[in-house]
């Protein structure tokens, strides 16, 4: 199989991700569709890691994964403090950044 | 995933349905940037000149992607990375355990912790006996 269906089930993933992130109003969704998108691009690097013939790609790959979870930690530590101070669980809501 | 199973079943997701967008014209709008989206990636890949793009790729080694070969670049090229990547994911430990804890000496009655919620099973949702008979049964629960 070719290397440049890889890539457009890379575009579809990233597409849906973007869009969810434009469309839902829930945090966690939003996350959700964040990690779609790391993962997207995830996929594209290991597509071309394989084009090339090395095992850059694979690492960096491990890397984006790396910051993914620390992104997801951090996110769903806001989310928590957000529900213990009984805000809104929305983003259109959470405009300011005082507490 | 595991930390996204616990904190919707900590927030509590079921009652308060997922709602999408306020007005239905941002969302046709967003489904169809997603779509234009994909549409304009698909046109570049596939319509690229570049040829390398329809093959199957370059040769590859035996131990091409194997564990062993991973892990032996992460400790001998990707070194660097790999000790930013341990310290990154200490701190973003450390802050989510800050962001998430309960702050002492803000001591808010309204506050609730899971082990409070499989303690007493009278307890609906959020609401505690420290709201009852205030104003808040008049005014209804509080937004979240």
């Amino acid at each position: 199989m070719s290397i440049e269906w890889y890539l457009v089930l890379s575009a579809l993933v990233f597409s849906i991700g973007a869009g969810g992130v434009l469309v839902r109003r829930n945090p966690l969704v939003v996350l959700l569709c964040i990690e779609l998108m790391l993962n997207s691009g995830n996929l594209a690097l290991v597509a071309f890691a394989r084009a090339h013939g090395n095992q850059d790609g694979q690492i960096f790959a491990l890397i984006v994964m790396v910051v993914a979870a620390c992104e997801v930690a951090v996110g769903l530590g806001l989310i928590v403090a957000i529900f213990r101070r009984r805000l809104p669980i929305d983003v259109d809501e959470l405009r300011e950044l005082q507490g | 995933m595991v930390l996204y199973l616990f904190v919707v079943a900590y927030v509590g997701g079921a009652d308060d349905p997922i709602r999408p967008a306020g007005s239905p014209g941002l969302r046709w709008l967003s489904g169809l940037f997603a779509l234009v989206l994909f549409v304009e990636l698909s046109i570049a890949v596939l319509g690229s000149g570049l040829s390398a793009l329809s093959e199957e790729g370059a040769g590859w080694f035996e131990a091409y992607g194997t564990p062993a070969e991973i892990g032996r670049l992460l400790l001998t090229d990707f070194l660097l990375a790999f000790e930013i990547a341990s310290i990154l994911l200490l701190v973003a430990a450390v802050g989510a355990v800050v962001l998430a804890r309960r702050r002492s000496g803000l001591e808010d009655p309204r506050e609730l912790s899971v082990a409070d919620l499989f303690r007493d099973r009278e307890i609906k949702g959020t609401q505690t006996d420290a709201e009852r008979g205030t104003m808040l049964e008049a005014g209804g629960e509080p937004r979240r």
